[in-house]
């Protein structure tokens, strides 16, 4: 390798996001063949890939990091175990297979080069998800599947059902990140690490820390939610109104994955306890029964696929609940094979809509001949789903069963309900396989045809893997399935996998009997659904329709919060503001020691001297008689001119106060816009009917002078306390004594208006401009509409 | 003398609340410029008022000859007078504009920008 291998490692990483800035240039240049061309990008790094499968299986750890935050010492690091690497492999090669189907199946679609650069980008947040080792990271890129799958739910935005379906994932999966962020920051407070691999020293620790059980919890709602378990489970089937090609991707082997990974990745932070184990079990067994049954229940293929994946991602979570190391085998097998059997099946239900026209399962048979390679795919995914020898699905069914074969009742209770699920499951795939492809031909909206050659190397591939995974199960189980343990578990296992039968094991004998009770299930589909479909209207009640009744609630109550406090009547409004102003002013009085300052009632010579009548000059007392006449003069005036003169007298008093206490200049301002109000006052309201009596009723005119009270007595009390602290006067000694020296003024207040506060007075006068246009723009538009 | 500013403060701004509060534009016009001069005589009072002379140093002097009152509350005041005058003649224009324009002096009458049946969100994706 040139680069060095950190750098390559990240470049990995992030070159989805620049293929995705690229797609639509990309999709213009090279129309057909754009999905080939694109398809290159998560290929080649499929091969970068599988070089490090050598290293790791070899127990090297591989780890690239670059400074992030450096100030936070956050840094972006990603790291490659088995759990990583058997996880990225699927994204990227499942996601070459996609790319190359979309550019067929979207074909002349006028945004293709918008949905490969939201698919792109959704490969690369799912890739960056599990080779990141920054929780932080991880967080962000969980995140980022989230908004790339909203956009690529709700790519046929025209479609009331595709963006509800989109807003219902955003909100669900959203919901779980929080839990993730929350998760994460407290992870990290309790261990100071960052980063994942450092997690794993601390599981001890956690389990017997008293706050295990809410990260558990906030930790499992992410996982729950991302991979639609009960009770959040609704999302994933509403998620179908996105085209065909991200069903197969992000809701079979990627997005849905993305909590079964963190489950996995979490097992030694968090597994092992008891809490762990019986939420996981009890919540992953109700999923699959209750996911297997809704696929039974549904007639369109997409639809059975996605509830038989919601039965697939509960049977992950049981797995991984049960935390052994023969379960976390079976985990990983099924979780390649599953990857591998829906994303092509979900590719032939796109063959079979695209060649037939219909997706309904009851009006579809007879395809196998006009459709022939689409039929031998969907077969071969069928087998690996049923888990007949020879296949991957097989290799993980004999494991799952292998965990549970023992004498304590409540593993023969979870082994019963894995035994029904999996014949469900397997019930399912045979009708999937069997159905619309033999029998006779039924008539479709369009002549059956076969799919073109890109639409069929993705489902032909998928199925030839799953066999050929099965064929070469030691070498699957030494290169991905022992370094996974060794990640997720941190023992060093040996593969026991081998392609062989061994027909001497009562797994085998459990597995015939499961595909014995599939068979059935395929015979008595139609019997089953509709006793299902009684059941369901029966009950008249789904999660789907909850959820819209709490969408719904929440935007009805943040209408009436906002009719509530945003209902336009100006008063009530300011009698909010100043409410909260007299609170402002009497909390630092009454409940900081404020009052204590002002009454030191220790002292009483102290309080009698404060008590004592105020040694004023006869101008003083007469200064402050009349701005109090002139308050109550504006008060109380019963006409027009007598409010204005009366402001114009409380106005003089104030100038008159100035002038007394040694503020000439201010004294002198205040005189010039006292006189200016008073005449612009009087020249305007000869134009205006100003009511002669305040109309306010008794309980107002109580409400608005008991605010205006204890607003005013507040303010007064507040001034006392300060008055009666000591002053600091380092600022004004400061002007006065640098007036003359540096500034050359004797005046000092305009010393400090042009010279030290410049600034302040030119905002100051640009405010003045401001109002002077202002005043303009409004009397200019005399006789304009309002 | 400073503690009976301070509670003629509070009259000023008592007086400015009650009329501020009032749903009449040229009541509450009179209830701004009322509140401007408290508030200016609560910085005047909070820095300090005694017998000092006006801030300014005597010809041929380097710094203030004996007790000067403090420029600096004076400085404040003398900016926010006429920043409030600006405000005054401003709002005094808008409310005649819009006395004009809604035929309405009261301010429940004013509901131009928040309707009373304003429609409600809609239920649907």
């Amino acid at each position: 390798m040139g680069l060095s291998l950190d750098a390559s490692i990240v470049l990995m990483a992030l070159a989805p996001f620049a293929a995705a800035l690229l797609a639509p240039l990309v999709q213009r240049i090279a129309a057909p063949f754009a999905g080939w061309v694109l398809a290159l990008v998560p290929a080649a790094i499929f091969v970068f890939l599988l070089g490090f499968i050598e290293p790791i299986a070899a127990r090297r750890f591989v780890q690239a990091s670059i400074d992030w935050v450096p100030a936070y010492g956050l840094t972006l690091s990603f790291f490659i175990d088995g759990l990583s690497l058997t996880f990225a492999l699927a994204i990227s090669g499942i996601g070459t297979l996609i790319l190359i189907y979309s550019g067929a199946y979207l074909r002349g679609h006028q945004h293709l080069g918008r949905f490969f650069g939201f698919m792109l980008a959704f490969m690369g947040a799912m890739l960056g998800l599990v080779l990141s080792d920054n929780m932080l990271a991880l967080f962000s890129f969980w995140e980022l599947t989230t908004v790339s799958s909203f956009l690529l739910i709700g790519f046929d935005h025209s479609r009331q059902a595709a963006r509800r379906g989109a807003i219902q994932a955003l909100v669900v999966t959203n919901i779980g990140g929080m839990g993730l962020l929350f998760g994460v920051i407290l992870a990290q407070q309790l261990t100071g690490q960052w980063n994942l691999s450092g997690l794993r020293d601390f599981g001890d620790a956690m389990r017997e820390n008293p706050v295990y059980p809410v990260v558990l919890i906030a930790f499992l709602a992410a996982a729950f939610t991302k991979s639609a378990q009960f009770p959040f489970h609704f999302w994933l089937p509403n998620a179908m109104e996105a085209p065909t090609p991200v069903s197969a991707f992000l809701h079979s082997a990627t997005m849905v994955q993305g909590g079964v990974y963190l489950l996995l990745r979490l097992t030694p932070f968090l597994g092992g306890t008891p809490a762990w184990t019986v939420t996981l079990v009890v919540f992953g067994g109700f999923t699959l029964v209750w996911g297997a049954l809704g696929a039974i229940r549904q007639t369109d293929l997409k639809q059975v696929l996605a509830q038989s994946t919601i039965a697939s991602l509960g049977l992950l979570v049981l797995l991984i609940g049960l935390g052994t190391e023969l379960a976390i085998t079976a985990a990983i097998l099924y979780f390649i094979a599953h990857a591998a059997y829906k994303a092509g099946l979900f590719m032939v239900v796109g063959n079979v809509d695209h060649g037939s026209g219909s997706r309904d399962i009851v009006a579809l048979g007879g395809l196998g001949d006009p459709m022939p390679v689409t039929f031998i795919a969907a077969a071969l995914a069928a087998l690996s789903m049923i888990g007949l020898p020879v296949t991957a699905g097989f290799l993980a069914k004999e494991e799952m069963y292998l965990v549970l074969l023992g004498p304590d009742w409540p593993q023969i209770l979870v082994l019963i309900m894995l035994v029904i699920g999996n014949a469900l499951l397997a019930g399912v795939a045979l009708s999937i396989a069997i159905r619309p492809f033999l029998g006779a031909l039924l008539p479709t909206p369009k002549v059956p045809h076969e799919a073109p050659i890109a639409m069929l190397a993705g489902p032909v591939a998928l199925g030839a893997a799953g066999i050929l995974l099965a064929l070469n199960a030691g070498r699957l189980g030494h290169d991905i399935v022992v370094p996974t343990i060794a990640a997720v578990l941190g023992v060093a296992a040996e593969s026991h996998l081998t392609p062989a039968v061994d027909f001497t094991s009562l797994a085998l004998w459990l597995s015939a009997a499961t595909i014995a009770l599939g068979i059935l299930v395929h015979l008595q589909m139609a019997a089953i659904r509709s006793i299902l479909r009684r059941i369901g209207t029966a009950l008249g009640w789904t999660f789907d329709h909850g959820f819209d009744v709490a969408m719904f609630g929440l935007i009805r109550l943040a209408g009436a919060m906002t009719r509530l406090l945003h209902h336009g009547r100006l008063e009530l409004y300011l009698v909010l503001v100043f409410a909260g102003f007299a609170l402002a002013v009497l909390v630092p009085v009454f409940g900081m020691g404020g009052l204590e300052a002002l009454l030191p009632n220790a002292e009483l010579g102290d309080w009698s001297a404060k008590l004592a009548w105020p040694n004023l000059q006869i101008h003083e007392w007469a200064v402050l008689a009349l701005a109090v006449v002139g308050l109550g003069a504006v008060l109380f005036a019963r006409s027009r001119l007598v409010a204005i003169l009366a402001l114009g007298v409380q106005g003089a008093a104030v100038a008159l106060i100035f002038l007394s206490f040694g503020a000439p200049d201010l004294a002198f301002t205040q005189f010039m816009v006292e006189i200016l109000s008073v005449v612009i006052l009087a020249l305007v309201m000869t134009r205006l009917k100003l009511d002669e009596a305040d109309h306010r009723q008794f309980e107002d005119l109580a409400r608005d002078g008991t605010l205006a009270v204890v607003g005013g007595a507040g303010v007064s009390l507040l001034l006392m306390v300060v008055l009666a602290g000591t002053f600091d006067s380092r600022l004004s000694d400061f002007f006065a004594a640098t007036s003359v020296p540096i500034a050359h003024g004797a005046n000092i207040v305009n010393v400090i208006l042009v010279d030290y506060r410049g600034f302040d007075t030119l905002g100051e006068i640009s405010v003045v401009l401001g109002a002077g246009i202002a005043i303009l723009a409004l009397l200019r538009r005399r006789g304009a509409a309002p | 003398m400073n503690f009976l500013l301070a509670g003629l403060v509070g009259l000023f701004i008592a007086t400015a609340i009650y009329f501020l509060l009032s749903r009449s534009l040229i009541r509450m016009l009179l209830g701004l410029v009322v509140l401007g001069n408290g508030i200016n005589l609560l910085i005047f009072t909070a820095g300090r008022i005694g017998n000092g002379a006006p801030p300014i140093v005597p010809g041929g002097l380097e710094q203030p000859a004996g007790a000067i009152a403090n420029p600096l509350p004076q400085a404040l005041i003398l900016t926010a007078i006429v920043i409030g005058f600006a405000m005054f003649s401003f709002l005094l224009v808008l409310a005649f504009r819009a006395y004009q324009a809604m035929d309405a002096e009261n301010t429940d009458s004013m509901r131009l920008a928040e309707p009373e049946d304003a429609p409600r969100p809609p239920l649907s994706y």
